[in-house]
């Protein structure tokens, strides 16, 4: 067995214990990095030297005692839509090709706390604005299970990382599916938590009502791990949650009887691939035979979530966005004639198309004019949208389905056609809207060998509930790695 | 009820949005922009009046900071990334017509 | 007959509010320091950082709100007003559009003695911008953000004002609001009181609005009187010759006194205005209302009456103090060290005003301290120094704020109170001058203040003059 076949808490148990230091594990993750990252392409960028000299001051710390939590020295990746410090942070996008923050985002600052590695900043769709990671400014992330597939996106730099052994766990973020989505595609675990979980600050905007940072981990246990510590109450985050508490780890007990489990039939209609229900509907049949309470329901607005959500985080990132202009930081047109000009040509060369559609459409819905008609009438949907689930809760512990309605698609079949590729987040953009907290893990895979994700979906701040479904589920089955996840140094 | 985006409204959100768009991706952005709104025209079908728009999910209010000083010379970060700097500040161009 | 045209005015005044850190970051607000010393990733912009709310901002917009008789949108929110410039960080500002935290208030103005009530819109908050260098050498603009993200309130009046002597006088009365609330300095050289001017003008008697420009760049009462007197004759000019005023931003020049348009292309004026994100609702509950009256101080009004009842001053003088916050507390402050309520107000209704019109400033700028005008009443109260000598010693406060007692001793000047020696002094003179005393003798009583004065010079004007008088009569009445 391979170092690199541990989870991160089995990991971090083991340099706890002496068993292996951190330099090691780092040293194991940087082979395997140097070894597929041609493949693969997880990774923005990495810094093998950083890592290595983090890695020697956290062993002396958990030596000397300093940091003693549980991920201690344990190797991961960060989103590179998140801010660190000293190190570039793209959003792997031309604009911010070079752009060296000088603070790190709160969740990046509970991380250091905790003494675990950074090895470098993973691959994403431009500003996190994709389902495939394929509109990255710096090359497409394959999907570690099939390289001529997607990973999914926009995490898909950080769940491909995951699942090919290129490290222990990883952040991402996810707006409309970001984190869920691409954990599914890949055959890992990724959460996204109850809106105001774990602070914005530093995580570079998309659609900053739905934005949340959440884990992308081998299982359950280590995405309850990594959300414990990342998740916290951040003054600077006017939008942060106080919660009552954070012990998320609390709630890893195999044990699912008398929960009450409800699958909407809206979900499981037209578009969904025949092999993706009956897995998701098996994994149901196993978690009732655990003692839940599994049942069918309407939960209703299932086809407005898309076009309100591409409103919301269209008008939000066209305002969040306008702050990319050549003045303070990142890229600059060469040749202008004035203020004006040099904002024009800056942007049209710095961001993407996939950015321009959606800037430009944020910026018309905005418009004088166009304002009740499209941005109003979104809002009102997302109310709607959030009623329906507050009253799917009122019976429900927790909502049960698919991730996505097919496995990884082929790179390249998705962007010629942008409203097919926004249909494929239909089960998982409600979430965002209504602030809720959902986890992807997986439940099997198709007839190509492909990951099928599971998702569950709790109520507000109802981590725990989810976290614990989805732990007793996992225990029925083994992790899958792919092939190209083999290898690496021996334990 | 497809919607129609011509040349002006174009021309108009690349001025709000400040993007110059050459003559192929004007084309594109005009068919983008219709699908779009074509798509989103869904909306139309459900009957919202008397729904408050909901910009936040949750009721949070009034978080404050207290008036007190807590950051000192931020000049070194605030221009470490530059494009262009001179004098301890950003360099445009001229803003003055 | 020729036609008689009046002005319609509305005013959109931004005022800096006087608080320590700015709006939505723990930057120092304090004015000047090397460009961009003054910021953090908050107030530039920076991606990923998150604006939180200054709390005394909203405490001051509250106070300032009733204080203009305004209703408090007690469940109040932030917008983003979107637009490109690069002295606005993010490309866009947060302000108030749908819910603006103070809404329909009035204040009273008087002009000449008519009163009338020029209603207020709203007040919302926001955040100011940065400032931009123009470059002379290179033709480039420079961007520094030590301004950007100042807290400030806008104060959006009605159309209600109709003459420049109007907007002057609602403008004195806003600005000793806000003073009196310590909310701001509110001083428009530099910056920290800025006015707005749409205008348009209509047939006098007329229902209908004409069509409004407005105006910026307006930066002294001086600059908005000319401009406004501009304004009104170029549209009354495009009128009489048929032509249309257009709604436009105009820039006042005030050198030239002519403004000019700001129209460019690349200005659509479609700010995007949507809720933002970042920031959640302000609730404002009626304690907190009522905690903000309870803490209001002492206004104009209260205090002329309490000033002509407690120290029976004159209404003029009344007038003028408290007709500047600054020169109030200046008169308060010296009061509560002892002096005399009369003799302060003299001092400043006297000397402090001669002063003042003499170097051409502000009585905002006047900045001596009240312990040394306490002291220097106080030295000639006990004749330490005379009258006299008192007024160049306060001309040295005023200018320098120096300290009367250390001042005089180091320059002599104390009075000359030894009676013995004075004595002998008006002996020689009365005994050199028999002239005058034969004059005296004779009943021309005026002759005493020829050997007063013949004293004074001998003692280089340090003797007090009532002793003196005091020690002539004794001689004279001897011989």
């Amino acid at each position: 067995m391979s170092i690199l076949d541990y989870t991160a808490l089995e990991l971090g148990r083991k340099i706890k214990d002496g068993e292996i230091t951190a330099v090691e594990a780092t040293k194991a993750a940087l082979q395997q990095i140097k070894a597929v990252e041609d493949q693969v392409h997880g990774f923005v960028s990495y810094d093998e030297e950083s890592a290595l000299k983090r890695a020697e001051e956290v062993q002396k710390g958990i030596e000397e005692g300093i940091y003693a939590g549980p991920l201690a020295g344990v190797p991961m990746a960060v989103k590179d839509n998140i801010c660190t410090k000293g190190y570039t942070t793209t959003c792997s996008s031309k604009i911010l090709e070079n752009f060296v923050p000088t603070y790190s985002a709160q969740a990046v600052e509970n991380l250091i706390k905790e003494g675990v590695i950074f090895l470098g900043k993973t691959n994403m769709d431009e500003f996190a604005m994709g389902s495939t990671t394929e509109t990255s400014a710096f090359g497409e992330t394959k999907n570690p299970w099939d390289l001529e597939k997607v990973p999914g996106g926009s995490s898909g730099g950080s769940a491909a990382a995951v699942a090919s052994n290129e490290c222990f766990m990883a952040l991402g973020s996810d707006t409309g599916g970001s984190i869920r989505q691409p954990a599914s595609y890949c055959g890992v675990t990724g959460m996204k938590p109850t809106y105001g979980t774990v602070s914005r600050y530093g995580l570079i905007a998309y659609g900053s009502s739905l934005d949340q940072i959440g884990p992308i981990a081998k299982n359950v246990s280590d995405c309850a791990a990594l959300l414990e510590v990342i998740a916290s109450h951040d003054p600077k985050d006017s939008t942060s949650i106080e919660r009552d508490d954070y012990d998320f780890t609390s709630a890893l007990v195999d044990d699912v009887k008398g929960m009450k489990i409800g699958i909407p039939k809206d979900y499981f209609g037209e578009g969904l691939d025949p092999e993706v229900k009956d897995a998701v509907l098996a994994a149901a049949k196993v978690l009732e035979e655990k003692g839940a309470v599994v049942e069918e329901f309407d939960l209703g607005l299932v086809d407005y979530a898309i076009p309100a959500y591409y409103v919301i985080a269209a008008a939000e990132a066209s305002s969040n966005l306008s702050r990319f202009d050549g003045v303070k930081y990142g890229y600059r047109a060469k040749d202008y004639e004035g203020l004006h000009n040099m904002y024009k040509k800056t942007r049209s060369e710095g961001f993407g198309a996939e950015v321009k559609r959606r800037i430009m459409l944020g910026s018309f819905v905005l418009s004088s004019g166009y304002y009740d008609a499209y941005y109003l009438k979104a809002l009102r949907t997302k109310a709607l949208i959030k009623k329906e689930f507050d009253k799917a809760f009122e019976t429900y512990d927790m909502i049960l389905g698919p991730v996505a309605p097919t496995t990884a698609p082929k790179l390249g079949d998705s962007l010629s056609d942008p409203i097919k590729m926004y249909l494929g987040d239909i089960y998982t953009i409600s979430v965002n809207l209504a602030g809720l907290p959902g986890i992807s893990l997986p439940c099997g895979r198709d007839k190509d060998g492909m990951p099928i994700g599971l998702q569950l979906i709790g109520d507000c701040f109802q981590e725990k509930k989810i976290i614990q479904a989805a732990y007793t589920f996992e225990q029925t089955r083994d992790y899958e790695a792919p092939e190209i996840a083999k290898g690496g140094a021996e334990a | 009820m497809a919607n129609h985006i011509d040349d002006e409204t174009i021309e108009y959100v690349g001025i709000l949005a400040k993007l110059e768009l050459s003559g192929e991706e004007k084309e594109q952005a005009k068919k983008d922009m219709e699908s779009m709104l074509d798509y989103v025209d869904k909306l139309n079908e459900l009957d919202t009046s008397g729904v408050e728009p909901m910009s936040h999910v949750f009721p949070v209010r009034n978080v404050f900071r207290e008036d007190v000083v807590t950051n000192g010379d931020g000049s070194k970060d605030t221009l470490a990334n530059a494009p262009e700097a001179q004098d301890n500040s950003f360099v445009v161009p001229r803003t003055i017509i | 007959m020729k036609k008689q045209y009046e002005a319609v005015i509305g005013l959109e005044v931004h005022v800096e509010l006087a608080t320590k850190t700015k709006i939505f970051c723990g930057c120092s607000t304090e004015f000047g320091g090397a460009p961009n010393t003054h910021t953090c990733p908050v107030c530039t912009g920076m991606p990923g950082s998150l604006p939180v709310l200054n709390k005394q901002v909203v405490e001051y917009a509250v106070a300032v709100g009733l204080a203009a008789d305004c209703e408090i949108t007690q469940n109040c929110k932030f917008d983003r007003k979107n637009y490109f410039y690069p002295d606005n960080p993010q490309n866009y500002q947060i302000s108030q559009l749908y819910l603006p935290i103070c809404r329909n208030g009035k204040v009273e103005i008087d002009v000449d003695g008519n009163k009338k009530d020029i209603r207020i819109h709203e007040i919302h908050m926001e955040e100011d911008a940065g400032k931009l260098i123009h470059d002379p050498w290179t033709g480039d603009s420079l961007v520094d953000f030590n301004r950007s993200g100042v807290p400030l309130i806008e104060i959006v009046s009605e159309p209600d004002m109709r003459s420049a002597d109007e907007v002057i006088a609602y403008l004195e009365k806003l600005r000793l609001i806000i003073q009196y609330l310590g909310a701001s300095d509110c001083k428009l050289q530099e910056g920290s009181m800025r006015a707005d001017v749409n205008l348009s003008v209509r047939e006098e008697g007329a229902e209908e609005f004409g069509t409004r420009t407005e105006m910026k760049n307006l930066n002294s009462f001086k600059a908005i009187k000319r401009a406004i007197e501009g304004e009104m004759e170029r549209q009354i000019d495009l009128i009489e010759a048929g032509e249309e005023v257009v709604q436009e931003t105009r820039r006042w020049d005030d050198t030239k006194g002519e403004s000019f348009a700001m129209r460019s292309k690349e200005d659509a004026q479609d700010y995007r205005y949507f809720p933002d994100p970042d920031l959640v609702p302000v609730v404002i509950s009626d304690e907190w209302i009522e905690k903000i009256k309870a803490a209001q101080p002492e206004f104009r009004d209260e205090k002329k009456a309490r000033y002509k009842e407690e120290y029976d001053l004159p209404d003029y003088d009344i007038d003028i103090i408290t007709g500047s916050k600054h020169l109030a507390d200046l008169f308060e402050a010296t009061i509560a060290l002892g002096s005399e309520p009369k003799e302060v107000s003299n001092w400043l209704m006297g000397e402090t005003m001669r002063l003042v019109n003499e170097s051409e400033m502000e009585l905002d700028d006047v900045a001596f301290a009240p312990e040394h005008l306490a002291k220097l009443i106080e030295m000639i109260k006990n004749s330490e120094i005379n009258r006299k000598v008192g007024k160049e010693v306060f001309e040295k406060i005023f200018k320098e704020n120096i300290d009367p007692a250390a001042y005089v001793e180091e320059h002599g000047l104390k009075s000359m109170n030894d009676e013995g020696a004075l004595r002998a002094a008006i002996e020689e003179i009365v005994k050199n001058n028999p002239k005058s005393v034969e004059d005296y003798k004779s009943g021309k009583k005026k002759a005493i203040g020829f050997l007063v004065g013949q004293t004074m010079k001998a003692t280089q004007g340090k003797a007090d003059p009532g002793i003196v008088n005091k020690i002539l009569n004794e001689i004279l009445a001897q011989i």
